[in-house]
């Protein structure tokens, strides 16, 4: 998504409405268990509510939250919103995680889709059966051997889809370490 | 839920510190895998020696590799290294290019008596071109406005003739203008208005 995400892709910033920044917050809650605890807890410490939010936004329908010029989170169309990897490294719980072997990196490096068999593979790991996540869940994406997560992407299908058929894309690459949008540490 | 504001953010979990790379900005586990490898490792043996020691000594390798066999490991450090090459080359050929580059102004005539300035090729040398628009009109007291020209490139375009007093203010570097080097080359054009109707509508629009 963001693999030719550039300046000339950015529009206007624009404060927004006190009521719309209500509903924004409230989405993020409903959809973030991370920023549930302690009753908003987090969403308090990265957006404290009686500071503004400026919308951001860009080509192809995507929209940028962003908080004193550091972007928090992104959503193109009416999808889910996605925190952006500075916001995911800061706080890693935010999404629920799967890893990668150490052969993938330098794919998703490049920008490509998380095949299954990286996933699969002795280096990789998927949540456990009981706990599979369905299809189009946002997840954060870590390596074999690394601490901090790579990329954050959106699942295709189940978890449980993904070790049956073991073939293919199992994840749709949303937003990479090194990528457009990642360049923008401000904006 | 009486006071949320203070004591709350104290329950809420602490940020992870992340160490980034200077040179790629990835975070330093992964320079392993950037375009400028050799570069990051240097930077981070310089400024920042203890993690450089925690991450390069030679059992945190072995430990990597993790379940990747030796001729994957070897394959893909050849990969990177390659890549790494690559991006070196781009590099260089860009500054090549930043350095024969120059600004094109040219004048161009619209009815019998109005001319507009077209000024192109600023942004090879990182000028924000929004500002420096503004600063052209404030100084000419004229409109003048960043618009897109037929080839997709962003240009300024000011009303008036005002080539000459454009090109001193490109050698003076002053405010928005200070990106630009110390000798910019500077090309003058002076395109009369065409005898077509078509492209007469158009700059008409």
């Amino acid at each position: 998504m963001f693999s030719k995400f550039d300046k000339t892709q950015i529009g206007n910033s624009t404060a927004i409405k006190s009521s719309v920044q209500r509903a924004i917050r409230q989405k993020l809650l409903d959809q973030f268990e991370g920023l549930r605890v302690n009753d908003g807890a987090l969403l308090e410490q990265i957006w404290p509510k009686k500071e503004s939010i400026s919308l951001i936004k860009c080509h192809n329908q995507l929209q940028l939250l962003s908080f004193n010029g550091f972007p928090l989170f992104f959503q193109s169309h009416d999808d889910p919103y996605v925190p952006t990897l500075r916001l995911l490294h800061l706080y890693p719980h935010l999404l629920p995680p799967v890893t990668v072997d150490r052969g993938a990196i330098r794919f998703l490096i490049a920008g490509a889709n998380v095949m299954s068999p990286g996933l699969t593979s002795k280096g990789g790991q998927l949540p456990p059966p009981e706990k599979s996540y369905p299809a189009n869940t946002i997840v954060s994406i870590f390596a074999e051997g690394k601490v901090h997560p790579v990329a954050i992407g959106i699942c295709k299908t189940s978890t449980e889809e993904i070790k049956k058929v073991n073939k293919g894309i199992g994840i749709d690459l949303l937003h990479f370490v090194g990528d457009g949008l990642y360049k923008f540490e401000r904006i | 839920m009486t006071d949320l504001a203070s004591p709350s953010t104290s329950q809420a979990p602490q940020p992870v510190h992340v160490f980034y790379c200077g040179i790629c900005q990835f975070p330093v586990e992964y320079c392993e895998f950037s375009n400028s490898f050799k570069r990051c490792k240097q930077w981070l043996e310089d400024e920042h020696p203890d993690v450089y020691a925690d991450l390069y000594s030679a059992d945190a390798l072995k430990e990597k590799m993790g379940s990747l066999s030796l001729e994957a490991e070897q394959k893909l450090e050849q990969d990177v290294a390659k890549n790494e090459a690559r991006a070196e080359k781009k590099a260089l050929k860009e500054i090549e290019q930043k350095k024969s580059s120059k600004i094109t102004i040219i004048r161009e005539e619209r009815t019998k008596r109005k001319v507009t300035t077209h000024i192109q090729n600023l942004d090879a040398f990182n000028v924000d071109l929004k500002p420096a628009a503004k600063l052209l009109a404030q100084k000419f007291a004229t409109g003048s406005s960043v618009t897109k020209n037929p080839q997709g490139k962003d240009e300024i375009v000011v009303q008036g003739d005002v080539t000459d007093e454009v090109e001193d203010m490109l050698h003076a570097r002053q405010k928005v203008l200070s990106t630009l080097p110390e000798k910019v080359k500077v090309v003058k054009e002076d395109k009369k208005k065409k005898k077509n109707t078509e492209e007469d509508q158009q700059q008409q629009e």
